[in-house]
């Protein structure tokens, strides 16, 4: 599994996981409201596949970072709810400034012409 | 940790609902702003995409995939395997006869073998032996013994026993039983406690002490009722009274016969007393922790020594005999069962390549189905793995049937076969047994289906397709072919083996012992304790008992037998020619087998008289002594003279000038199979009325007796016994056994080698036969539409046999070729257990050659002659 990270694809795996967490960071929120929240946070720019927030889910809940259970949410309907558990919190802080120093890196690169693109 | 499988399918539920779930908040979302219900849901399940591989993917998060799929070939194998039940059953009967062969086998060697002996630290028990002549160990004499137990210092202590025939008599019938006498230390050293009371003190183990025993829990059942109370009662035994103090469990490799033990110091015969004397005392000694068993052995050599100098009379040039106590109980037995191991383990190799070759032949029909599965994405990993789960899902099923046969044959085995093994109730199913079933199952499971695997899983795509899995490939038939070949040469080599035991025991069988064991009967006689006070009762008690049991009709000789029954022991005594200087000590004096028996001895066991006369009821006790020579002894002592009238000294009788009488033939005492130095051992006869008072008490107190029968011997038996009850009451008579029978007991461990050998070789032979009709019958099948085209271009019927014959011949003759040379090198490992028959003997090596193949022609013939009746236009319509 882990060398698998290395990749690009893992790499886009990696960023997602990272706004899941960061979206979960706020409250409790199921599948469905965390890939609402992404998509409006981010401005209607990033649509989360459903197929792959899911596996990202399960993943996430495998790993421990986060944990799940079922409730009832205010429409009466069973939703399965996922929050940040302990060790997520300290993935968020790492990941975070991880994906700060690529960021920077990357704008370096790309230079001021790039700049505005932020995610 | 969780089962995964149990978790998985709740997992799946779960993530079912929630995409359900989210596929509703979706659809409620868009119904908020304003679309109509269906466009809503319809939109919401575009957006969301395959609910399916979503599922899917996201299950995999999970990782516990190998065993899921493990779980699912397993399905799917089981499914495929009860799709074909005929392959599917003869797969699992060949793997279960197998492995159950081969778990039986190994219970064995496992129980008698492998396991210690059940005491506690049984590594550190040796038994102790008197090395008084090359590679002959001797038991010990008991002022030796006590002087090992002051002397030696390797041994936390050092006991000894002596097993014996006692009477009990008092409450109800005199009984014989088995006895033994201890030295007080026995318990304790084996770590054998007694289930109530105690064992013997050191000062019991002394002459003069208190007369105390200890009974078996067997005994104390039968005559006292288990009564917790025995304690303190008394039991009288050889007419003495003795107080119990302690009851023991029967159950032991070491006294597992004795009912009655008594303390070997209060022992008081002269004889056992006479350091040169070895009366039947083993040795055990338990080493003191951290001792090797070189550093015991070099201990117990500097006691030799000691003794040596200090007894040369008695010790000189002899050594002890320091053997672990396994070896000891169960050393003779070990190559056997090893040599044993390795045929059932050809067997079981039979076995995988019959059950290989059937995969072969169904990978060529399954071979659609894996192009299928290659063409849709399975790695040729997946392939492999899912064709050896099904392999192990077959040997798994044959290994389990296989125990269960197993647990049926070593009962049966045992039944039939008791008396050539020790430790024979130690065998059972135990956790190592179980190991052994499981390992080797999943050994099996790998070895048959690996070949079959890798030959299936790499399918040539397009041809396979496109000949719907009826493209013959080349390759598969080579594997097959050598297969069988393998089968063929293994069938052989057990064939050989199982051959040349059938002809030692024809020889042995055919040996003649040097006396008629036919119409014989052997029983031993106990006489009451009044009637055997002194050496003149002994002699008288026996001379009537004799008389009368000659008085029975139907009886035609009786004679008492003091001494080794022939074939059942050793009873040796020095000697040395009067006149001549006498030997420095017991060692240097030549030894022969003796016998004490009364004058009907020859008639009775029909041993012919070659020179002078036998004894005769003038050979009184009042009499010149005079004894009776074989022709061994004869030729060997006085080789160029007539030996009648010649004197002989003899050792531990302190008998000077025993005039020879009389030369009979030699009786094969040591074995029908004997040779050598064993078979050259002279033997020499005493009157039983001659023995010196002082050896007499020692010897009157119970001995065998042999009865020649006009009729069958079992029918004098009741007569015997009501003559014996009619003379004493209190007398007993014993272990009735026909001497035909004592001729065929000594043969029985050969018995049992080659029955198991037989058992194997005719499996084998089955097996392979097996085998090689279904190869030849599935390429003659393939091979139809081939005969048809040559028949159809006017192929003779006799063409399409030679065809069919000369494929199973080439294959047969392989094998068999192979196997010959295999087996002239493996027989040579049972060369000890062969009797008038080479190891490399040629007749049985042509007589297997020979059967085999014809066994190979007759399997082929059946497959060539559905061949000959192949109808050209239908073989070739069918394609």
């Amino acid at each position: 599994m882990k060398p698998r990270y290395q990749n690009r694809i893992e790499l886009l795996q990696g960023t997602l996981d990272l706004l899941i967490l960061q979206t979960l960071r706020w409250g409790a929120q199921h599948g469905y409201g965390i890939a609402l929240a992404i998509r409006t946070n981010s401005g209607d720019i990033l649509q989360v596949d459903t197929g792959s927030l899911y596996p990202a889910l399960h993943r996430l809940e495998r790993q421990k970072l986060i944990a799940a259970e079922w409730k009832v949410s205010e429409n009466n309907q069973r939703v399965r709810v996922y929050r940040l558990s302990a060790a997520g919190k300290k993935k968020l802080a790492s990941e975070r400034s991880r994906w700060a120093q690529i960021s920077q890196a990357i704008a370096g690169i790309l230079g001021p012409a790039g700049a505005g693109s932020e995610v | 940790m969780k089962f995964p499988w149990g978790d998985s399918e709740k997992r799946k539920n779960e993530l079912n609902e929630e995409i359900a779930s989210h596929l509703l908040m979706a659809a409620q979302d868009r119904e908020a702003r304003g679309e109509s219900p269906a466009q809503a849901r319809a939109a919401a399940q575009r957006e969301l995409g395959n609910a399916g591989v979503i599922q899917d993917v996201t299950h995999d998060q999970w990782a516990w995939t190998w065993l899921e799929d493990l779980l699912q070939d397993l399905r799917y194998g089981a499914r495929t395997l009860r799709k074909s039940p005929g392959f599917t059953a003869v797969a699992i009967l060949t793997l279960a006869l197998g492995i159950g062969v081969n778990t039986a086998l190994f219970s064995v060697v496992n129980a008698v073998l492998l396991n210690p002996l059940p005491y506690p630290q049984a590594n550190q028990l040796v038994g102790l032996w008197w090395d008084r002549s090359p590679g002959q160990h001797s038991s010990i004499t008991y002022l030796n013994f006590l002087d090992w137990q002051k002397q030696s210092t390797a041994f936390s202590s050092v006991g000894a026993y002596q097993q014996d025939n006692m009477i009990v008599t008092g409450a109800g019938e005199p009984e014989r039983v088995d006895g033994a006498r201890i030295s007080a230390n026995l318990f304790d050293l084996l770590g054998a406690k007694p289930l109530l009371g105690r064992s013997f003190r050191p000062e019991e183990d002394q002459l003069g002490a208190g007369p105390v025993a200890l009974i078996s829990d067997g005994l104390w059942s039968r005559k006292f009722g288990s009564s917790p109370d025995v304690l303190g009662k008394s039991i009288t035994v050889d007419g003495r009274s003795y107080s119990i103090v302690g009851v023991v469990p029967e159950k032991s490799p070491i006294y597992t016969t004795a009912d009655v033990f008594t303390p070997l110091g209060q022992y008081n015969e002269e004889p056992f007393r006479d350091r040169r004397a070895s009366l039947g005392t083993v040795g055990i000694g338990r080493r003191k922790p951290g001792v090797t068993l070189a550093q015991a052995r070099a201990d117990m050599d500097s006691v030799a020594r000691n003794l040596a100098a200090e007894y040369p009379d008695a010790n000189k040039g002899t050594g002890i005999f320091v053997n672990p106590l396994k070896d000891d109980i169960t050393g003779d037995i070990a190559p056997t069962l090893f040599m044993l191991l390795g045929a059932v383990g050809f067997v079981l190799l039979i076995a995988c390549a019959n059950v290989a070759n059937l995969l072969l032949a169904r990978s060529a029909a399954r071979a659609r189905e894996f192009a299928v599965r290659v063409a849709l994405g399975a790695t040729r990993r997946r392939i492999m793995r899912q064709l050896l789960t099904e392999s192990i899902l077959l040997a798994g099923i044959g290994g389990a049937l296989g125990l269960l046969f197993a647990a049926w044959a070593t009962k049966a085995a045992l039944a039939m076969i008791p008396e050539a093994l020790p430790r024979t109730d130690e065998i059972g199913l135990d956790g190592r047994v179980l190991f052994f079933t499981l390992a080797i199952s999943i050994f099996v499971g790998i070895a048959f289906g690996v070949v079959p695997a890798l030959k299936t899983s790499r399918p040539d795509l397009h041809k396979s397709l496109k000949e719907g899995g009826r493209g013959s490939s080349g390759t598969r038939l080579r594997t097959q072919n050598i297969f069988v070949a393998v089968e063929m040469a293994l069938a052989v080599v057990l064939l050989a083996g199982a051959e040349l035991m059938v002809r030692s025991l024809v020889g042995l069988a055919n040996v003649n012992p040097g006396f008629d064991p036919q119409h014989v009967m052997e029983f031993g006689v106990s006489p009451s304790a009044e009637r055997i006070r002194t050496p003149a009762h002994i002699r008288e008690t026996y001379r009537e008992i004799t008389a009368r049991f000659e008085a029975i009709p139907g009886v035609a000789a009786a004679s008492p037998l003091v001494g080794a029954l022939p074939l059942t022991g050793d009873s040796l005594v020095g000697f040395w020619i009067t006149g001549q200087p006498k030997p420095s000590s017991v060692k240097e004096m030549t030894r022969a087998q003796w016998y004490a028996v009364a004058p009907d001895y020859l008639k009775a066991m029909r041993i012919p008289l070659q020179r002078g006369r036998f004894l005769t009821a003038q050979d009184r006790e009042t009499a010149p002594f005079v004894v009776v020579v074989d022709d061994g002894f004869a030729r060997s002592t006085f080789p160029s003279e007539n030996p009648i009238g010649k004197r002989i000294n003899i050792a531990i009788l302190d008998v000077e000038g025993a005039e020879i009488v009389g030369v009979v033939a030699h009786v094969k005492h040591a074995g029908l199979g004997a040779t050598g130095i064993l078979d050259q051992r002279g033997q020499i006869y005493f009157a039983l009325a001659q023995l010196p008072d002082r050896v007499l008490p020692l010897v009157g107190r119970a001995c065998t007796f042999v009865v020649r029968a006009a009729g069958t011997p079992q029918a004098v038996s009741e007569s015997l016994r009501a003559a014996s009850q009619q003379f004493d009451s209190k007398q007993v008579l014993y272990e009735f056994q026909p001497m035909s029978k004592v001729v065929s007991d000594s043969i029985a461990a050969q018995r049992f080698t080659m029955i198991l050998l037989g058992v194997f070789a005719v499996l084998a032979l089955v097996l392979s036969a097996v085998g090689i009709f279904g190869v030849i019958s599935y390429v003659t099948g393939q091979r139809t539409q081939e005969i048809g085209i040559r028949m159809a271009l006017g192929a003779q019927r006799g063409d399409v046999l030679r065809l069919v014959l000369g494929h199973g011949m080439r294959v047969a003759l392989l094998g068999v070729a192979i196997g010959l040379a295999a087996a002239l090198g493996l027989t040579r490992l049972m060369a000890s257990q062969l009797y008038g028959v080479s190891a490399k003997d040629p007749l049985t090596f042509a007589g297997v050659a020979a059967l085999l193949t014809l066994v190979a022609l007759a399997a082929c013939y059946i497959p060539a002659r559905r061949a000959m009746r192949v109808y050209p236009i239908v073989a070739l319509r069918y394609e």
